[in-house]
């Protein structure tokens, strides 16, 4: 029982230093490899899975149709096919980051198509009127879910489902029992039917991958300048290079002439594949770098944490309802243009459950906080290679459905596995 | 230890409560009670469970605002309505939950809610640089892992963030909530020390505590709750352990404490 901290008090800086100082070492490309292989046995998992993933399927279903799957028609199929899951994943992120779930995701992206179609077909509106009342319907279905969810708090799974099947009916509404609205509008049909000139997409891909050596560089140089935490110089530049290599890749596969006949030449960027690059930016930029973004990492980490360091968390909250279903418009009308048409089902059946299953095999958590942008993109990938590489090997239906829902329960199951190892690592 | 030098009643306290009085409903949970913070000092709030401490500080924090009493900081009278207002004074809780994000960064939580910006981007530059600056000058030498996740960190590690997070805004007051409960014996002795590097850089502490052996170490003053009211305030070199474990248990001891 006695006041002994002056004779401790050195052990005690001591080992403050120690403590503290774990990753205190400068980092090169070996302990930065190192680092991130420790990251990924404790459950950080990140784009690790995707990639993987990515990788296994192209070698099986190319193994298995060797001369169909890797074809360069069907490579351009490939993309257009995974725009719209794509980008309904890309909104679904922000809602997971709270830990939330949006259901009703799906059909309101086969409402916000009907209301377009119709606009264009039955009112004869220009394209744009039809695209901003689209994904303005889009917004205020995220607004109701928003509303419902943050401050009648209602949970988001019952409010979503609930839409899930009214959304259902609206669209039935608006377009008939049996009907049919077609899309003939030229600029919504190029979004996924037509390409970009050849010399434009090597334009942009050069752009793109110069853009983000740029970005990267002059973020080393001022973390350099200002003695901040930075990352070896080494593992900038090979990922910037690796960037690079498959934007550069990926225009050369799509600049291939792919028309089945000799006559005509069919090759070029799919439009609809910028359109995706555009709202990846975007969203990464708002995720990573502006406070609202920060705000709804924290949000989804520890709400009460939140509120009491000040953000108003109902708000953040509704807004990533309101940035799901504007994204679900958007990815209404891309679904809506690769199929030159909107039915009752469009956005129905499993469309939602394919989105967010690409925003989890990408590596966004189903228990909110960890995701990003770019997961939607990799998932989206990897949920297009299935249902493609399936339908090129004919298989049943029925399969169909097994294979894809034994996908999304792995993806979950990695998930869920990743995060009782993080909490197992975190001392 | 470098003590603080014994103070004049020149010196003026930075939070002095007089006669506050506190009811929820119909029980009276603090009666009449007195309480001052000094500047560089340590002021430990002890007392049994359900002594009031946590209502005491719930009052200081303007979370559950006092119905009665004088309440003045830095000498002038204030209004602590709501702990926007507490906030204002420079006043900061530190919970025993510590309230971090463990998904986010050191920095990104020393500057939840208040984040740095650079039009209409976030500047980490400044806020890295800032954090790293703010937890050296806590003798927490952290160059190079400000950037670890909060789940990567051990509770004292916790504990020490959650303290920095409440010294970064140019506080004049810091509130311990058992900072050293759910501690270890070398992370315990770690985040004492902090807690006297914070008297020494001139801010009034004021720590919450069961355990007799943190008190004593790092005390200057400590004030005893027994059933809502104030039984002591003394210098911690004025008494003696049995004395202070007394006044909690029974209100009164070696001359001190309620009068029987």
């Amino acid at each position: 029982m006695s006041t002994d901290i002056p004779e401790g008090k050195e052990a005690a800086v001591r080992l403050a230093d120690s403590d503290f100082a774990i990753d205190r070492r400068d980092h090169d490309a070996r302990s930065a490899i190192a680092d991130y292989w420790g990251r990924v046995r404790s459950g950080e998992l990140g784009a690790l899975p995707a990639i993987l993933g990515l990788v296994s399927l192209v070698v099986l279903f190319t193994a298995l149709r060797p001369d169909t799957f890797l074809s360069k028609g069907n490579i351009a199929n490939l993309f257009t096919q995974a725009l719209p899951i794509t980008i309904l994943a890309m909104g679904l992120v922000f809602v997971l980051l709270l830990g939330e779930i949006d259901l009703s995701a799906g059909v309101a992206s086969g409402v916000s198509a009907a209301v377009m179609a119709k606009l264009i077909a039955d009112s004869g509106q220009p394209w744009y009127v039809a695209v901003i009342t689209a994904v303005a319907i889009g917004i205020v279905i995220g607004t109701g879910i928003g509303w419902l969810v943050a401050v009648v708090r209602i949970p988001s799974f019952v409010v979503t489902l609930a839409l899930f099947l009214g959304l259902q009916g609206l669209t039935l509404r608006l377009i008939g029992d049996g009907g049919t609205v077609p899309v003939r509008d030229d600029v919504i049909v190029a979004l996924a039917n037509k390409n970009m000139p050849v010399w434009a997409g090597w334009t942009l891909a050069g752009i793109c991958a110069a853009g983000y050596a740029a970005v990267q560089l002059a973020r080393w140089r001022r973390q350099r300048s200002r003695e901040l935490v930075a990352r070896p110089i080494e593992l900038v530049v090979a990922q910037s290079a690796t960037v690079a290599v498959v934007l550069l890749a990926g225009t050369y596969l799509l600049s291939l002439d792919r028309a089945p006949s000799p006559f005509v030449t069919l090759a070029g960027i799919p439009w609809g594949v910028p359109l995706v690059g555009v709202l990846l930016i975007a969203c990464t930029f708002v995720l990573a770098r502006t406070p609202y973004g920060r705000h709804v990492y924290a949000v989804g980490g520890n709400a009460e944490a939140a509120r009491r360091a000040g953000i108003n968390v109902t708000r953040i909250r509704v807004s990533v309802f309101m940035i799901a279903s504007g994204f679900a418009a958007i990815s209404g009308i891309v679904a809506a243009s690769r199929l030159n048409s909107v039915t009752p089902d469009s956005g129905g059946g499993n469309t939602l459950l394919y989105a967010v299953g690409a925003a989890v095999i990408g590596g966004t958590s189903l228990f909110g906080g960890r995701g990003k942008a770019r997961d939607a993109v990799f998932g989206g990938l990897v949920i297009a290679i299935i249902e493609n590489g399936l339908g090129l090997l004919g298989t049943k239906a029925y399969l169909n459905f097994l294979i894809t829902g034994a996908v999304l329960l792995l993806a979950a199951s990695i998930d869920a596995l990743a995060r009782r190892r993080r909490s197992a690592a975190g001392r | 230890m470098a003590r603080w030098e014994p103070l004049g009643m020149s010196v003026t306290p930075v939070l002095d409560l007089r006669g506050i009085e506190k009811s929820y409903g119909s029980v009276k949970v603090l009666h009449d009670v007195c309480f001052t913070a000094y500047p560089g000092e340590v002021t430990a709030l002890v007392g049994d469970n359900g002594a009031g401490k946590t209502t005491l500080v719930k009052c200081i924090g303007g979370i559950h605002p006092h119905d009665r009493g004088e309440y003045r900081f830095e000498g002038r009278p204030a209004r602590v309505g709501n702990p926007r207002d507490a906030a204002a004074l420079g006043i900061e809780i530190v919970h025993q939950d510590l309230a971090l994000c463990e998904n986010l960064d050191i920095v990104q939580n020393l500057f939840l809610g208040r984040e740095r910006r650079r039009g209409l981007t976030l500047d980490e530059a400044a806020m890295e640089a800032l954090a790293a600056e703010t937890l050296s000058g806590l003798s927490v030498r952290t160059m190079g892992s400000v950037r670890q996740r909060i789940s990567n960190l051990s509770g004292g590690q916790r504990q020490t963030v959650a303290i920095a997070r409440a010294v970064l805004w140019d506080s004049r007051l810091v509130v311990l909530d058992e900072p050293a409960a759910a501690l270890g014996v070398a992370q315990t002795q770690q985040v004492l020390e902090l807690v006297r590097r914070l008297a020494d850089r001139g801010l009034a502490v004021v720590l919450i505590s069961h355990n007799m052996n943190d008190v004593f170490a790092v005390s200057d003053r400590i004030a005893a709750l027994y059933l809502g009211r104030m039984v002591a305030q003394v210098r911690t070199a004025d008494v003696t352990h049995r004395q202070v474990v007394e006044l909690i248990t029974s209100g009164t001891g070696g001359g001190l404490g309620l009068r029987r």
